[in-house]
C-alpha cells in the first residue's frame, strides 16, 4: 500500500512541478529580450569574441543540409551560440518568419507574392541571400537505350496532364510503344514548386505520377522501372550515378548534363535552381544573428558542395557580404 | 434402436477434421507471416545498422560527416520529452478513466464524451501537431520547448490510455469493491486501494503501448516546427530540443547511403528505449498481478 502512494505522491509532485513551471516562459522571454537588447548594444563582435545567443533557423528540407553543415563548423567556433535548425519545408517556414518565430528562413524557392505581403503587413523587413545552386536532374532507367536528350518542350508535354495515357511514343514517334511512368516529389516541396514554375507552368501535374515527399522513394522507383521518368535534386542523382540515367536537357541551346560545372557557370538552363537563406533585418542587429550570417555566407560553398549541392560563383559570396556589411 | 448413424458421422467427419485443420494453419500462417515480417525488419535493420552503434554514435552531435554523426541531442530531447509525456499522460489518463467509471452517472452526456474519446483516438497525429502548435506553441507561447511537444504527444496519446484503463478498470470484479465497502471504505479508499491495485496490470499494458505510440511520433513533431538540429541540451522543459524519430527520418531521406545506415543505428537504439520501458512495465504487472 505504502508503495502505491509513494508512487502517486510522487507522480503528483511532477505535475505540480510542471503546473507550477507552465507560469514560467512569460518571464523567461522577457529575460531573453533584455538579455538581447543589452549585447545588441555593444558593436558587433570582433573575431575571436565569444558570442551568446540564440539563432533560430526553419525552412526548406532541402537546404536543411548545407545548414546543419554550416551549423556544425559555427558550433566549434561558438560554442555559446545556439543554433537551432527545424524543418517545416519551406513554406511553412515562412509562415513561421511571417510570424516572427524564426530569424532565418531557408527556402528552395523564391519568396512568393502572397509571402511577402504577409511580411510586408507584419512588418518584418528581410534579406534575400542565395547561398547555393541545386541541379534539378530529370533522370530514366539504366536500360533506356532511347533518350539521349530531351527538350523543355518536350518535357512539359510528357509532365503535364491532357486526359490520355502518355506513352514514350507520344513524345517521339521512334520512341517505344509504352506507357510512361512518373515519379515527382510531392506537391509541397519546393522541388516541385520549382519544375511547375519552369516546366508546368501552373498546369496540373499528369494524373498518374507517383508523388513522394521521400526522394529516395523516387529513386528506387526510377531503378525499378525501364519505362519511368522522375526528377529530384542533383545530390540524389549525384549519389545514385551508377543505377540511374540522367537525362541532357536542351533549354534552346542544346542540350546539356546537369554536372558541377554546367550548373556552376549557368549553363544548365533552366533546371538549377539558386537555394536561399532570408534574413531577418533586426535580428542581425543582434551580434551572435550577424555572425552566424556572416559565417555562413563565407562557407556556404564549401559546405554545399560537400552535402552534394553546387557553389556559387566566388563574387556571389562576395556581393552577398557586402550586402551584410550594409545592414549591420 | 441406432441413435447414431454411424456412417452419417464418418462421412461428415472427414470434412469436419479437414475443416479443422483448415483454420488451424490459417491462423498459424497468419502468425508467421507476423513474425516473418519482425525477423525481416530486424536483421535487416540490425544489420545495416550495427556497424555504425556504437559509443561515439550515441555520445556525437549530427554531423554532415556520417563517420562521426551521432544522436547525443535526439536521444536526450525523446528522453527529456517522455518525461513529461509519461506523467502527464498517466494523470490525466487514468484520473478520467477512473471518473467516467467510479464516479460518472451512466447519462447521454458521458457516453456522449465516451463515443467521442474513443473517436479521438484515431485522428490523424499530424492534426494533433496543429492542434499543439495553435493552443500550446502560439497561444501559450511555449514555443517548440520540450514542454509544448509533450504536452502535444500527450493529447495524441490520452485517447487510448483512457479507453484501455476504462477497460481495466471495469474488469475488476465488483465483488472486490463491496468487500471493501463493507469494510467501511469510503469511495476513494476503495479506488486507490482495491481497484487501482487490481487493474494496474491493464492500465500498464495500455499505457505502454501509447507511450511506445509517442516515442516514435514524428508528425506532430514536424509541424509543431520542434528543431532538428542544435548543438546544445535542453537544461529545462522549456528549452528546445530534437527527438530520435525526426533524426531517423531526416537520415533516411538523405542521399547518402551511409546515412539510411545511421537511420538503422538509430532505429536500434529507439528500439531498445522500446524494450527497456515494456520490460520494465512488464515486471511491475506481474509483481502485482501475483497480490490478486
Amino acid at each position: 500500500m505504502a508503495r502505491i502512494k509513494k508512487a502517486f505522491l510522487s507522480i503528483f509532485v511532477l505535475f505540480a512541478f510542471v503546473a507550477l513551471a507552465a507560469c514560467g516562459p512569460q518571464n523567461q522571454g522577457d529575460e531573453a529580450n533584455s538579455g538581447n537588447n543589452e549585447t545588441g548594444a555593444e558593436n558587433t563582435a570582433e573575431s575571436g569574441e565569444q558570442l551568446s545567443g540564440e539563432v533560430l533557423i526553419d525552412g526548406s528540407s532541402t537546404v536543411f543540409p548545407i545548414a546543419e553543415a554550416v551549423v556544425e563548423e559555427y558550433n566549434m567556433e561558438q560554442p555559446k551560440v545556439k543554433v537551432s535548425v527545424s524543418v517545416s519545408g519551406t513554406g511553412g517556414g515562412f509562415e513561421r518568419f511571417i510570424a516572427g518565430e524564426t530569424d532565418i528562413s531557408n527556402a528552395s524557392r523564391p519568396i512568393k507574392d502572397e509571402e511577402k505581403q504577409g511580411l510586408a503587413d507584419a512588418g518584418v523587413e528581410y534579406t534575400e541571400f542565395e547561398i547555393a545552386y541545386d541541379g534539378l536532374s530529370v533522370v530514366v532507367n539504366k536500360e533506356n537505350d532511347w533518350v539521349d536528350h530531351i527538350t523543355i518542350e518536350e518535357l512539359k508535354k510528357m509532365w503535364v496532364e491532357d486526359g490520355s495515357v502518355k506513352k514514350w511514343s507520344d513524345i517521339r514517334p521512334e520512341w517505344p510503344d509504352e506507357e510512361i511512368k512518373f515519379y515527382s516529389p510531392g506537391q509541397d516541396s519546393g522541388t516541385f514548386d520549382y519544375f511547375n514554375e519552369v516546366i508546368l507552368e501552373d498546369e496540373q501535374i499528369v494524373k498518374s505520377a507517383q508523388l513522394s515527399e521521400d526522394d529516395n522513394i523516387l529513386v528506387q522507383g526510377v531503378q525499378g522501372d525501364k519505362y519511368a521518368i522522375g526528377y529530384f535534386g542533383y545530390s540524389y542523382y549525384a549519389e545514385n550515378k551508377d543505377t540511374l540515367k540522367v537525362v541532357p536537357i536542351d533549354g534552346g541551346d542544346g542540350p546539356v548534363e546537369p554536372t558541377n560545372e554546367t550548373i556552376e557557370n549557368g549553363t544548365y538552363t533552366p533546371l538549377s535552381r539558386p537555394l536561399f537563406i532570408y534574413v531577418k533585418n533586426e535580428a542581425l542587429q543582434r551580434p551572435e544573428v550577424y555572425n552566424f550570417v556572416e559565417f555562413f555566407l563565407n562557407n556556404a560553398g564549401d559546405m554545399a558542395e560537400e552535402v552534394g549541392y553546387v557553389r556559387l560563383p566566388q563574387e556571389k559570396y562576395e556581393e552577398a557580404l557586402k550586402t551584410l556589411e550594409g545592414l549591420k | 434402436m441406432i441413435v447414431i448413424d454411424q456412417k452419417k458421422v464418418q462421412s461428415k467427419m472427414k470434412s469436419r477434421i479437414y475443416r479443422n485443420q483448415f483454420f488451424k494453419y490459417l491462423f498459424f500462417s497468419g502468425t508467421l507471416i507476423c513474425l516473418l515480417v519482425l525477423v525481416i525488419l530486424f536483421t535487416r535493420i540490425l544489420i545495416q545498422g550495427f556497424p555504425y552503434l556504437d559509443w561515439q554514435f550515441l555520445n556525437s552531435l549530427p554531423s554532415r560527416k556520417p563517420e562521426e554523426a551521432g544522436i547525443y541531442t535526439a536521444l536526450n530531447g525523446t528522453i527529456w520529452m517522455m518525461a513529461v509525456v509519461a506523467p502527464v499522460t498517466l494523470i490525466l489518463g487514468v484520473g478520467t478513466a477512473i471518473y467516467l467509471e467510479e464516479y460518472a452517472r451512466k447519462n447521454k452526456f458521458t457516453s456522449f464524451i465516451q463515443v467521442n474519446i474513443s473517436n479521438l483516438a484515431g485522428v490523424p497525429s499530424v492534426v494533433y501537431g496543429l492542434l499543439g502548435l495553435t493552443i500550446f506553441v502560439r497561444a501559450l507561447h511555449l514555443g517548440t520547448s520540450v514542454l509544448a511537444a509533450g504536452l502535444t504527444m500527450s493529447l495524441l496519446i490520452l485517447p487510448v490510455v483512457i479507453v484501455s484503463a476504462q477497460e481495466a478498470i471495469r474488469a475488476v470484479p465488483n465483488a472486490l469493491r463491496e468487500a471493501s465497502y463493507a469494510m467501511g471504505a469510503t469511495k476513494w479508499q476503495t479506488i486507490l486501494r482495491v481497484v487501482l491495485p487490481a487493474a494496474l496490470p491493464g492500465i500498464l499494458t495500455g499505457s505502454i503501448l501509447a507511450l511506445s505510440r509517442a516515442i516514435g511520433e514524428t508528425a506532430p513533431l514536424v509541424v509543431l516546427g520542434v528543431p532538428l538540429f542544435l548543438a546544445f541540451l535542453p537544461t529545462s522543459i522549456f528549452d528546445e530540443f530534437t527527438a530520435l524519430p525526426m533524426q531517423i527520418y531526416n537520415w533516411t531521406s538523405r542521399p547518402q547511403h551511409e546515412f539510411q545506415s545511421l537511420a538503422a543505428a538509430g532505429i536500434i537504439v529507439l528500439l531498445g528505449i522500446l524494450i527497456l520501458m515494456n520490460s520494465v512495465a512488464i515486471l511491475i504487472r506481474n509483481k502485482f498481478q501475483k497480490r490478486y
